[in-house]
């Protein structure tokens, strides 16, 4: 309700500041897919968000191609294929990748794509690029906004139903199964790398539909986007809010932010604001590993029996 | 041909030589028992033939193939299932869902993410918990079930695959006399469904169900042959009498 009403009582300032973090907490569900889902450790999340911000300030600037449904494929596009290719490299292999193998191979891709974007004039170096055109839905122009705020909050609910309709599958069941004991699930005739493959390009997907419409609201993409400092703040987010529940990376995204804004905001911390945002996380994730979902969920909740259990009470009701 | 045959299959650890050359055939639908004194090579034969250690020489044929060189969810989906020595249930799923997990194997990604199978499974999956005697419990956590019932649902699991031939490493391994019992009767109308190769340390267990034996000694293939005739063996006498 409150992310419905609210635009209509606060500052456009505000509403803007609410969009970013709804598109932020989109990036941090991507987070949440790799890493409380599937186990994998990933530190580029950044990468797909940036990359896919990247190509679609290119195709406003260079090519004019502003139409929102071409922008979001694109992004979503842009992210499957970068994560495809990590993938390939990263999880794929012979052999069963350790997770800090993955966890240093994102983050050197994602650092690597940062210094790569940086140096290079024609997509702006070190400067990032703005998009001057607003996204475009048919012949209206999209200001960031309340409308902008709706539509993400829009593609959020989606983004989120679709996650949490994978992850209650029985392929999500896969997935439960995999957390516990990986070799089991091979043995049982799961390829496992594969599962964890598609859940990563899927997450890459989700992530690069977030970074294009980041650069829209912003109307800007920069080095940054896709560096290496963005992608630890979606882990942080992530393991803030709890992982393994989709929702708590939203909560995460919007706790951290929220702090942050308000901190910023008084005199007394303002010259050293990053500092107690530091300390409320690190106290945070080190005496509630489960996050601020912890507190409201059990561990059994988190894991869910995927309604069969449900499905099965209904078929034959039990005695007691 | 037999169901499974192994030739001349070596493994070697560093300088230990865990398995030297063994020599083994199981046909379908029977019980096979592996005995053998402890570190005679009995799991890391089992171990060899589902795909959890490559072999270093021989070959292992399978239904008429060469599964030698395969990954383990290869020969899962063959019809080649391990049970593990340790039970390996996943702890955090209830049963149900476990068998679950077992059952729709063999299915493709799409239709995992669909998700639609479940419904038809159910009564498959809901058989298997009764015949274990696990239906009271088909809905707690699985780490919850005492340990005789985590290792009929690992058998239970197993199974669920529908395989060919099922290695069992050590399927009694911390029963009580009378979970035992209760394994042996669980495991004898499996044999109209598929081969068995048995690795365990209760004599009196593996004589009740196996039809056939192989004696396991330092890595080599003591003795072979049916129940009978293992326990007339001079060979084997020896090495129970004089090194257990």
């Amino acid at each position: 309700m409150v992310l419905i009403a609210g635009p209509f009582f606060v500052s456009d300032f505000l509403t803007i500041t609410a969009t970013r973090m709804l598109i932020l907490a989109m990036l941090a569900i991507s987070f949440d897919l790799s890493w409380g889902y599937s186990g994998i450790m990933t530190f580029g999340q950044a990468l797909f968000f940036g990359m896919a911000g990247y190509v679609v300030a290119l195709l406003a600037n260079k090519a004019g191609f502003v139409q929102i449904w071409g922008v979001l494929s694109i992004g979503m596009l842009v992210g499957l294929v970068v994560s495809f290719l990590i993938a390939w490299f990263l999880l794929l292999g012979k052999r069963k990748p350790e997770i800090i193998f993955v966890a240093l191979g994102t983050l050197t891709a994602s650092y690597a794509a940062e210094r790569l974007v940086a140096g290079w004039q024609w997509v702006g170096a070190g400067n990032g690029m703005s998009i001057y055109d607003f996204l475009m839905i048919g012949d209206y122009e999209l200001e960031p906004g309340m409308l902008f705020y709706y539509l993400v909050a829009a593609i959020l609910l989606i983004a989120y139903l679709a996650s949490r309709y994978l992850v209650r599958s029985q392929f999500g069941l896969v997935l439960a199964g995999m957390r516990q004991n990986e070799e089991r699930l091979a043995f049982l005739g799961y390829r496992v790398q594969v599962f964890k493959a598609l859940v990563f390009c899927f997450s890459g997907m989700v992530a690069g539909l977030s970074g294009a419409l980041y650069a829209y609201h912003e109307g800007f993409v920069g080095p940054g986007s896709m560096g290496i400092a963005l992608s630890t703040y979606v882990v942080l987010y992530g393991l803030f809010g709890g992982t393994g529940t989709l929702l708590g990376p939203v909560i995460g995204v919007v706790a951290i932010e929220s702090i942050a804004f308000v901190l910023s905001d008084i005199d007394a911390v303002r010259s050293f604001w990053p500092i107690v945002l530091g300390v409320i996380m690190l106290v945070v994730v080190a005496y509630k590993p489960t996050g601020l979902m912890g507190f409201l969920v059990s561990q059994r909740e988190r894991i869910g029996s995927f309604g069969i259990a449900a499905a099965r009470r209904v078929i034959e009701p039990k005695a007691d | 041909m037999a169901l499974l045959e192994v030739r001349g299959l070596g493994k070697s650890f560093g300088t230990l030589r865990a398995l030297g050359g063994i020599d083994i055939s199981v046909s379908a639908s029977t019980f096979h028992g592996l005995i053998g004194p402890n570190g005679s090579g009995k799991s890391t034969l089992l171990k060899a033939i589902a795909g959890e250690h490559y072999a270093d020489e021989g070959t292992i044929h399978f239904d008429g193939q060469d599964i030698t060189a395969l990954r383990p969810f290869e020969r899962a989906n063959r019809g080649l299932n391990l049970k593990f020595q340790i039970t390996a249930v996943l702890p955090e799923l209830s049963p149900y869902d476990n068998l679950l997990l077992s059952v729709q194997a063999g299915q493709s990604v799409w239709a995992l993410i669909r998700s639609r199978t479940k419904g038809a499974l159910h009564d498959e999956i809901m058989d298997s918990l009764e015949r274990f005697g696990l239906m009271d419990r088909a809905d707690d956590l699985a780490s919850e079930l005492s340990h005789g019932q985590q290792q009929w649902l690992e058998i239970a699991m197993s199974l669920m695959r529908k395989p060919k031939l099922l290695l069992l490493d050590e399927p009694t391994g911390g029963m009580s006399p009378e979970e035992r019992r209760a394994t042996g009767d669980l495991l004898l109308p499996v044999k109209q469904q598929c081969a068995l190769v048995i690795v365990e340390h209760d004599l009196d267990f593996i004589k009740d169900i196996c039809d056939h034996l192989t004696v396991l000694d330092q890595g080599r293939v003591l003795d072979d042959g049916t129940v009978a005739e293992i326990e007339a063996s001079a060979k084997v006498q020896e090495v129970y009498t004089t090194r257990v």
